[in-house]
């Protein structure tokens, strides 16, 4: 068992709902991300996604955008990114998945990037411009390696490929909410609710909701169709305000939200 | 070979929320590009909208000038709107019509791409959104308006460094939340998979015509073909349908810019590595860290830091050989066709055109040079006079 097992599974146990939180490496600093990351394990947050910032995230919404130019301008690079997942290993087991975009990956060396990261002590990698149809390799190396390759669903994801996504899935399966990119807005969680259903009818890998996730409100609306949900670019904008107190307790009314509505 | 594949390259790096509209869109167009009724419907647009065949025009006077082997040019700047572009956006304007999609997008740089999609938007009525980078909204002010007057709205994209990687970008962003009723029009043999094919063939065209006049203009003899490559769209369709003809060597020429430092120029086959942009994997000038790089040319339209996948493959596997024109050599070009033949080149063509500097005297007098005229070059001439220090208002 993984560590991301782990804590789903002591989750699950309690009755629990999942809070991830994403975080940019080294947005505006790697100071800020350190003390980011200690804070929201302290408000608690389940799991870390760390972002690797690439300089075309066309998945992300303005936020993470600005975040991503302020990373690499602030001099984050993959191997400062090492580095992080070292710094953090020496004060936190939280679960820790390294977010972004497969560029740096394969500039790395895939096979390289997953030992490297490995042992720094990173459980896993979310690339969400990496579809089911172009992870074949990584999956294969991240299997023998007990290294998660988180996998999508959205929407719009057919039935028939939702049933082979669901076939390797492993850690979680990323449902994302709502068409389009990163960022907070209102959304409708009735359609992606029904392919987390569909998902569940497939395989008991947990499952999470992301994408638009910005108040207590939506967190607790979001879980209704999921074992954990996910919140980035609001979080993100407190620390690119350097207002890490303001991501904690941001932090703090969603884990209060979601724990209010266990019985 | 896997599906969408050309060696290694392509594939479709998107995100998931893409994947359903691009299998749509495959098989859709698996379905149209064998269909009768929809080749012909194509054919007609391409000769009576667009204005095909193009001349493949003899270029006496400028052959005399180099005195080695017969130069001719393939005129697709004589098209609508100015560029071979036109090709490409009627065939995807076509199948997105048949597909039932009410808008289009698309990104653009210079504009031609852009210009090219807004008139087959008001063609076929289509709501037309077009994706530029705040820098070029600047820089190409007379494109933006043409847009506008085309019916299109103009997105100013400010993020990145404002510039076409960016428009792509959003243009990607904006498709991801809009699949429903959208089609992307993208201007180039990139991004991912059927882009890359699908542009490709709508492009071939370029080739296939020069194959048949050839034949009347000097019975088959060819031996060179030269085009510039940004993307790549014009050389792929010049190339395409010589692809197995091992005898015609074909030069791809990419933009040297100013110098061989990084975001000085968009030798992307030259001087990039393997990687990930827009959704295939193929040639790209990225950095130590596989951060895409800013690309750099006197030219708008040869300014991308990646490339179309197949070409890539062409290079690795030497079915073409790609070279390079900096902007100064282009410069030149630029002025000497206009002077020698009174024909006015795009900036992108000139790199092809400059390239004859160092072809041609290597050349014999029976030999025969095409060279794709890709673009007419009125939308350069305000940047050409600053360039050579005029002043014009």
């Amino acid at each position: 068992m993984t560590r991301l097992d782990k804590v789903f599974a002591g989750l699950r146990a309690a009755g629990k709902k999942g809070l991830i939180i994403y975080i940019t490496a080294g947005a505006p600093d790697t100071d800020t991300t350190l003390a980011a990351v200690r804070a929201a394990e302290a408000a608690g947050a389940n799991v870390i996604e760390l972002g690797i910032p690439f300089s075309d995230p066309m998945a992300d919404g303005p936020v993470i955008q600005e975040a991503d130019v302020a990373a690499i301008r602030a001099g984050m690079t993959v191997k400062k990114f090492l580095q992080l997942v070292k710094e953090i290993r020496k004060f936190s087991q939280i679960p820790l998945l390294g977010m972004g975009y497969i560029n740096n990956i394969l500039n790395y060396g895939q096979e390289a990037f997953i030992a490297d990261f490995k042992a720094a002590g990173l459980d896993g990698l979310i690339l969400p411009d990496v579809p089911h149809e172009e992870s074949g390799d990584l999956r294969q190396l991240g299997t023998k390696e007990d290294f998660h390759i988180i996998e999508f669903v959205t929407p719009g994801t057919t039935p028939d490929r939702v049933q082979e996504i669901c076939r390797s899935a492993n850690g979680f399966i990323y449902c994302v909410s709502v068409n389009g990119v990163t960022g907070v807005r209102k959304i409708d969680y009735a359609p992606i609710g029904k392919v987390a259903q569909l998902v569940r009818q497939h395989t008991a890998t947990p499952v999470a909701v992301g994408f638009g996730i910005g108040s207590p409100e939506a967190a607790v609306e979001a879980s209704q169709h999921a074992d954990a949900v996910i919140v980035g670019s609001a979080v993100v904008r407190h620390l690119l305000d350097h207002d890490i107190d303001g991501a904690a307790r941001l932090i703090a009314s969603l884990r209060q939200a979601l724990d209010a509505q266990v019985k | 070979m896997k599906k969408g594949r050309f060696g290694k390259y392509g594939g479709q790096y998107v995100p998931e929320t893409v994947m359903p509209v691009l299998n749509e869109l495959e098989a859709a167009y698996g379905q149209y590009k064998n269909d009768p009724a929809f080749q012909e419907e194509f054919k007609h647009y391409l000769d009576h909208y667009a204005g095909r065949p193009t001349m493949l025009y003899y270029a006496e006077k400028l052959t005399q000038h180099y005195g080695r082997a017969k130069i001719f040019l393939k005129r697709e700047d004589l098209l609508h709107t100015g560029a071979h572009k036109i090709n490409n956006a009627l065939g995807q304007a076509i199948l997105a019509r048949r597909m039932g999609k009410k808008c289009v997008i698309a990104e653009t740089g210079a504009g031609q791409h852009g210009v090219a999609t807004a008139t087959v938007a008001a063609l076929f009525g289509f709501k037309c959104k077009v994706f530029m980078g705040a820098l070029d909204v600047e820089r190409q002010k007379l494109n933006v308006f043409r847009m506008k007057l085309l019916g299109a709205e103009v997105i100013s994209v400010q993020g990145g460094t404002g510039t076409l990687k960016d428009a792509m970008n959003e243009a990607i962003r904006y498709w991801a939340a809009h699949i429903d009723d959208t089609y992307y029009i993208i201007g180039t043999v990139a991004g991912p998979h059927p882009y890359p094919e699908m542009v490709r063939d709508f492009q071939s065209v370029i080739g296939r015509e020069v194959r048949q006049q050839i034949k009347k203009e000097t019975g088959d003899r060819l031996d060179y073909l030269v085009a510039c490559v940004g993307g790549g769209s014009n050389a792929m369709g010049l190339f395409y349908d010589f692809r197995k003809d091992t005898n015609i060597k074909k030069f791809g020429v990419e933009a040297a810019g100013r110098g061989d430092a990084p975001c000085d120029h968009a030798m992307t086959l030259e001087k990039g590595r393997p990687g990930v942009l827009h959704g295939a994997y193929s040639y790209l000038l990225q950095d130590d860290d596989g951060q895409a790089l800013e690309a750099y040319s006197i030219s708008a339209g040869l300014d991308y830091p990646g490339v179309g996948p197949e070409h890539s493959y062409f290079k690795d596997v030497g079915i073409v050989e790609y070279v390079s024109a900096n902007d100064q050599e282009a410069l030149a070009a630029f002025q000497r066709l206009t002077r020698i033949e009174g024909i006015i080149p795009a900036m992108e063509s000139s790199h092809a055109l400059a390239y004859l500097e160092k072809l041609i005297p290597q050349t014999k007098p029976d030999e025969v040079v095409v060279v794709c005229l890709s673009g007419r070059g009125d939308k350069d001439v305000q940047m050409v006079a600053k360039a050579l220090g005029e002043e014009i208002e």
